[in-house]
């Protein structure tokens, strides 16, 4: 992963969501800066000459962090834990199949909403029709940012204000690129701590 | 046995180490349960699939009330002749808000099926309305879970499960009366609240055919 051109825009995460990122403009770890991207790649390259245990342990705590700093920004919340138990032997892709699903219904939700507040008049209706389905996918995957801006946005909806509207849009997807983004990057610490050997440090579900 | 076969292949799998409780559950004597899933989100149908399957739930989601139905082999109200494979279904779960038939008109187009009524049905809204929660529970849902459904939430379904290894509809002339166990934990307090005859009053978005 080259650290020299790395952007800072959330939403421009070029990374496939289950593979190493191999793109030149990657917004996967856009949180930090590029001397410490580098530093830590430098690092990491360092580690795979010694002992291969402890860059898969290393990737393990990454990923660790990453999750608990996620959940403590409140980007996610423990409905994503749930998600995380629910990954076993006998469904070992659940989280990433779950959240590859998302992205794309997403996606969809997110043009059709851009269009509809095209329109003139806006069929509001309509339009809370989306938000209602955004807010509950968001809501079952634990996307906790984007939920609370749907949330907000149905408010609107119901109020029949348009540029309240158009500003829920924008937050939604600015929320929407940035749990993407950070999601796109667990996985790419996933695939790494796999193809090392490792085992994925998940919770273990609960009796 | 096709479990403990599959899980036996699995347990030199490096990176997911076979958990102690699929194994026991594999070695105890847990019949496999079919459940039918109805919902139109396909994140929710994943979601669902996903957790009704770690309680090792045989699983069939759909995205339709009518799709449902035809499962069930009931067509136009009326009771055809049931499929094999409905006849083995021992829970329907299924969300309220759907576009065309919601939850609501499936639970009651089952409890009105003289093949179906047995089934034991559960719905799932992500609204917290009481006057729909009454009205689904009045027309015979076992439970009114609140979204997203959480493991937790699965693992009470077992209790609403009879016969997982016969066909509900088995005629053994047993009286099935409702589960003890009908848990209200999610529904919050019913008490003095005004019963309205329609539950469609709380608007359900339904009406907007959404592509």
């Amino acid at each position: 992963m080259s650290a020299a051109s790395m952007t800072l825009q959330a939403g421009g995460a070029k990374c496939k969501p289950r593979g190493p990122c191999s793109g030149s403009s990657c917004a996967c770890e856009s949180e930090k800066s590029v001397v410490a991207q580098k530093q830590e790649r430098e690092e990491d390259e360092a580690g795979e000459k010694d002992d291969g245990a402890v860059d898969v342990e290393k990737l393990q705590q990454k990923l660790i962090d990453l999750t608990e700093t996620l959940l403590a920004e409140e980007v996610l919340d423990q409905q994503f834990t749930q998600l995380q138990q629910l990954q076993d032997e006998s469904n070992p892709e659940f989280v990433s199949e779950v959240v590859s699903l998302f992205f794309e219904d997403s996606a969809r939700l997110m043009e059709e909403l851009t269009e509809s507040l095209k329109q003139d008049p806006i069929n509001y209706v309509a339009v809370d029709a989306h938000v209602h389905q955004f807010k509950g996918s968001s809501s079952s995957i634990g996307a906790q940012k984007v939920k609370a801006v749907c949330i907000k946005f149905r408010k609107f909806c119901e109020e029949k204000d348009r540029e309240g509207c158009q500003k829920c849009l924008e937050q939604l997807k600015q929320e929407f690129a940035l749990v993407k983004s950070k999601l796109e990057h667990m996985f790419e610490l996933e695939q790494q701590i796999l193809a090392a050997g490792g085992s994925l440090p998940y919770p273990e579900e609960e009796y | 046995m096709e479990l403990l076969m599959e899980l036996s292949s699995k347990m030199t799998t490096n990176n997911y180490p076979v958990s102690q409780k699929r194994f026991a559950a594999a070695i105890s004597s847990i019949p496999e349960a079919h459940v039918l899933a109805v919902d139109d989100s396909i994140v929710d149908r994943k979601l669902i699939e996903g957790l009704l399957k770690t309680s090792l739930y045989k699983v069939t989601a759909v995205d339709s009330a009518l799709k449902a139905l035809e499962f069930l082999g009931v067509r136009d109200g009326c009771s055809t002749s049931l499929r094999p494979n409905a006849s083995q279904v021992n829970l329907i779960i299924t969300d309220y808000c759907m576009p065309g038939m919601t939850g609501y008109d499936l639970l009651k187009a089952i409890k009105d099926s003289t093949a179906l009524r047995e089934i034991p049905v559960v719905v799932m809204s992500s609204e917290n309305s009481p006057n729909r929660i009454e009205s689904c529970l009045k027309e015979g849902a076992e439970e009114f879970l609140i979204k997203p459904v959480k493991i937790s939430d699965v693992k009470r379904l077992w209790s609403y499960i009879r016969n997982p290894t016969k066909a509900p509809c088995s005629g053994s002339g047993e009286t099935l009366g409702p589960s003890p166990i009908c848990s209200k934990r999610k529904v919050g307090s019913l008490e003095g609240l005004q019963v309205k005859s329609n539950p469609e009053s709380q608007p359900c978005l339904n009406g907007v055919i959404v592509a």
